[in-house]
């Protein structure tokens, strides 16, 4: 540690720096609200609890009043909890599906590689808003339908993401000589490539993560996404978009809050610790 | 100023990724007088490579020179901006790759890369380079030398590509040119023509050059001085004939020492029955479309037949392209072959290795080439030996512990390394880890790919040396495929010649001497020797070369 660099320091093997500290304190903070969201709101969030509509940032209403006098504070804790809850869920969902089924393309290759793709790229032409709006329009606006319609968009970016790193990985000789071992399909993949590929694929997890929460606000803002009185950061600048003219809180809180989160995520990737390999120092 | 190259003291270091600061080269010193030949000499990670490249005052990423001087024709290169550098790369000190292949443009033609230094440096009008450029490429001895530059890097062979890119060097008429393992990818039958066309063409012209090389036969044909180095250190500098013929240090004595043949293992159950362990019969592979006869279109391996006998060793030998490598991948089942049989213990073996049973897959196991893409980077060495035991033998964890300390002991390495990554081992250590894997199914048959090619000699002697001592305790047989003859010759009790996906000869290495087919001739008489004068008295059929030899 002679000349470490003045940006970077280190701590448990791994090196990090600062816009990384701050960027993952961003978002254990917004997690932490959305998981005790109901007990540390001040107000239910359906209750009208001031005459005066867009009102101000007061004492007792922090972030002022929404298009009904509801409390926005209370209204953006608990938004947190749908944006973030809704769009993890749904991230998961994505990446885990698509990235397996990558790996399986790669690995066995082939027709069942070929059809996969073909088909997934079926699906990747389907605008994903469109989607969005059929699916609503089909089966109506419930928690699990956006979670599923949201996973579904973003399977096959995953998918196609996965494979093109696991095809690099499968040209490998450990991969031949695990085949001509005779290992299975999920030994190939579980052991030898996604070791190979997790940090690129954690990347590619932020950053479609950071997709899906602009895509179920847009889908909120356009009415598809969660209905009244719940409501996502989407929904609420939806609602509130009334309040522009008057400069009103209820507005720019929750932009702000979508804004924090996503840009958060994306500094958090670009500045992932990073283990430091050279350890016979 | 009397030396066409001083270099005083010259201290590079590196930093790693934790700010460890490195040395790298620890004050070497260096002369080179005008048209001198100076080949810098050592293993892999003893610097030579950075001392070469320091030449033209270039440090590789990460690196940076911090002591000492460079004078290359009276400048100092450590002390000059990196504009001024830039003017004398290329007009006076030159640089030709170790892979010609990875250093042309694929998608512009070969002349205008040639001519590329005489347009930035604005020496000549392009006409005048052009011409220039043919008149080299004449001196060079390559084929068609107005109509090559008008091809694409691809459309020519690596032998060719390799004195182009000497061309592209010498077209600034330098003083100075640093030759960085050229021939090192090449054929020997290539190796040849392109050390005679490099010799030729420094001397004509007077140029002083640094020969980086870890192949002391080849250094030996073409260097005036060696310069031996090992850690970054100068160990001994001395003119060709005293490196080879009186080496003082012990470093030097270890490079020359893997150059004598080896004594070869005496059998003794040489009249007991030998029970062949292998034979495959008249076998057909290639790639391409599958044409009505059943067989493909391109033949890498055309009608093969071999038997390997228990505790014997079968050397497989052959120039790029011979179609080796497809017959180990065949016999493995990586690569089904399109045509006949291939009988292991007794036992006729499925074509595909999808479809063997997994006893038979354990007794027959593969080393490749290249362990760093053999090793999965993502892995500790423990649990890249431990897989085959916990997948064959289906031992519990601690039997597995206990018999990795017992691989890592027979493959000599240190048990502590079992934490480790691949990448942070040296290329011998990942080769005997690749090797110790092979050894942890508890195979009968080991087909080693050319194991020892990516190494450098000392390090490739120690684990033939390994492995024929492994063979005396654990009864194995090999199946030794490579292009260096000296290997196959140190651990084979026979040797196949392949060429162009046929077996031409099969020979004992005590008539090594004596091979009867034209194309083992070639092969054989290609082989440099340590003599210094060999590459000038050797005289080759000119029809067996117009025949076989890839030019």
């Amino acid at each position: 540690m002679a000349r470490a660099a003045a940006s970077r320091r280190s701590f448990l093997g791994h090196s990090y720096n600062l816009v990384g500290v701050v960027a993952s304190l961003v978002i254990v903070a917004w997690t932490l609200i959305a998981i005790f969201a109901p007990s540390i709101t001040p107000h239910s969030i359906g209750d009208i609890v001031e005459d005066d509509y867009f009102g101000p940032m007061r004492q007792g209403l922090w972030l002022g009043s929404d298009y009904l006098g509801r409390d926005m504070l209370s209204r953006v804790l608990m938004g947190a909890r749908y944006t973030v809850g809704i769009s993890l869920a749904a991230v998961v969902i994505a990446c885990f599906s698509g990235v397996v089924l990558g790996m399986i393309a790669a690995v066995t290759g082939g027709w069942f590689d070929s059809c996969l793709s073909r088909f997934l790229d079926a699906m990747n032409s389907i605008p994903s808003k469109l989607f969005g709006l059929v699916v609503v329009a089909a089966v109506g606006s419930s928690i699990p339908a956006l979670i599923m319609t949201l996973a579904v968009i973003y399977i096959p970016g995953a998918y196609r993401f996965a494979r093109a790193l696991a095809v690099n990985i499968n040209t490998m000789d450990f991969m031949t000589v695990a085949r001509v071992r005779g290992e299975s399909t999920f030994y190939l993949i579980g052991s030898e490539i996604l070791p190979n590929i997790i940090r690129p694929v954690l990347a590619d997890f932020g950053l479609r993560f950071v997709f899906i929460v602009l895509l179920l606000s847009g889908l909120s803002f356009l009415g598809l996404g969660l209905q009244p009185p719940l409501a996502d950061w989407g929904a609420l600048v939806r609602e509130n978009i009334g309040g522009l003219p008057f400069a009103a809180p209820a507005v720019i809180v929750p932009s702000l809050a979508i804004a924090s989160l996503t840009i958060s995520v994306n500094l958090l990737i670009d500045n992932l610790p990073q283990k430091i390999r050279d350890r016979d120092a | 100023m009397t030396n066409l190259v001083e270099v005083r003291n010259l201290q590079i270091e590196a930093t790693t990724d934790a700010g460890r600061v490195v040395e790298i080269i620890k004050g070497v010193s260096l002369d080179i007088a005008d048209g001198e030949i100076v080949a810098l000499i050592g293993e892999s990670g003893s610097g030579k490579t950075t001392v070469a490249l320091s030449l033209m005052g270039y440090a590789r990423p990460g690196c940076r020179i911090t002591g000492g001087e460079i004078n290359v024709n009276g400048k100092n290169l450590a002390a000059l901006s990196e504009k001024e550098r830039a003017k004398l790369r290329g007009t006076v000190i030159a640089y030709v790759p170790q892979s010609a292949a990875a250093s042309f443009n694929p998608s512009s033609t070969i002349m205008e890369q040639v001519i590329e230094v005489t347009r930035i440096h604005g020496l000549m009008s392009p006409e005048q380079a052009r011409r220039r450029a043919v008149k080299l490429f004449r001196a060079l001895s390559l084929p068609d030398p107005e109509g090559i530059g008008a091809r694409y890097p691809h459309q020519v062979s690596g032998g060719q590509l390799q004195r182009l890119s000497a061309a592209m060097a010498l077209i600034g008429e330098p003083k100075l040119m640093i030759f960085d393992e050229p021939t090192t990818a090449l054929d020997v039958t290539t190796q040849i023509d392109v050390l005679k066309a490099f010799k030729s063409v420094m001397r004509a012209g007077g140029i002083a050059g640094v020969y980086v090389s870890h192949d002391l036969a080849v250094v030996a044909q073409i260097a005036d001085r060696i310069v031996v180095l090992k850690g970054g250190e100068v160990q001994e500098t001395g003119t060709t004939a005293q490196i080879l013929s009186a080496a003082q240090h012990p470093y030097t004595r270890e490079l020359l020492a893997a150059f004598e043949p080896k004594p070869r293992q005496a059998h003794a159950d040489t009249d007991a029955a030998v029970k062949p362990l292998l034979r495959i019969d008249n076998v057909t592979a290639g790639y391409g479309a599958v044409r009505d006869n059943g067989l493909p279109l391109i033949r890498a391996v055309d009608s093969v037949s071999l038997v390997v006998e228990k505790g014997r060793n079968l050397g497989i030998i052959g120039e790029s392209g011979c179609g080796k490598s497809t017959l180990a991948r065949v016999i493995a089942g990586i690569h089904p072959a399109a045509a006949g049989d291939i009988v292991f213990d007794g036992k006729q073996l499925e074509r595909a290795s999808g479809k063997r049973s997994q006893d038979q897959l354990r007794e027959m196991q593969i080393v490749f080439q290249y362990a760093d893409t053999a090793l999965n980077p993502a892995k500790a060495v423990e649990d890249i030996i431990s897989r085959p035991l916990a997948f064959y033998h289906r031992l519990d964890r601690q039997a597995r512990s206990k018999r990795v300390d017992e691989l890592l002991d027979m493959v000599r390495l240190p048990r502590t390394l079992r934490y480790r990554r691949p990448s942070e081992l040296s290329g011998g250590q990942k080769q005997r880890v690749n090797f110790a894997r092979a050894l942890a199914a508890g195979p009968k048959l080991i087909i080693c790919d050319e194991i020892t090619s990516a190494l450098d000699t000392v390090v490739a002697a120690a684990v033939i040396e390994l492995l024929k001592e492994l063979q005396r305790e654990l009864g194995l047989s090999y199946i030794f495929i490579s292009h260096d003859l000296s290997v196959v010759d140190a651990i084979c009790d026979e040797i196949m010649v392949m060429y162009n996906g046929e077996r031409v000869e099969q020979i004992t290495p005590d008539r090594l001497k004596a091979p009867t087919h034209p194309y083992s001739k070639l092969l054989f008489s290609s082989v440099p020797k340590l003599d210094p004068t060999w590459l000038d008295g050797l005289v080759r059929d000119p029809e067996l070369v117009s025949q076989y030899g890839h030019r």
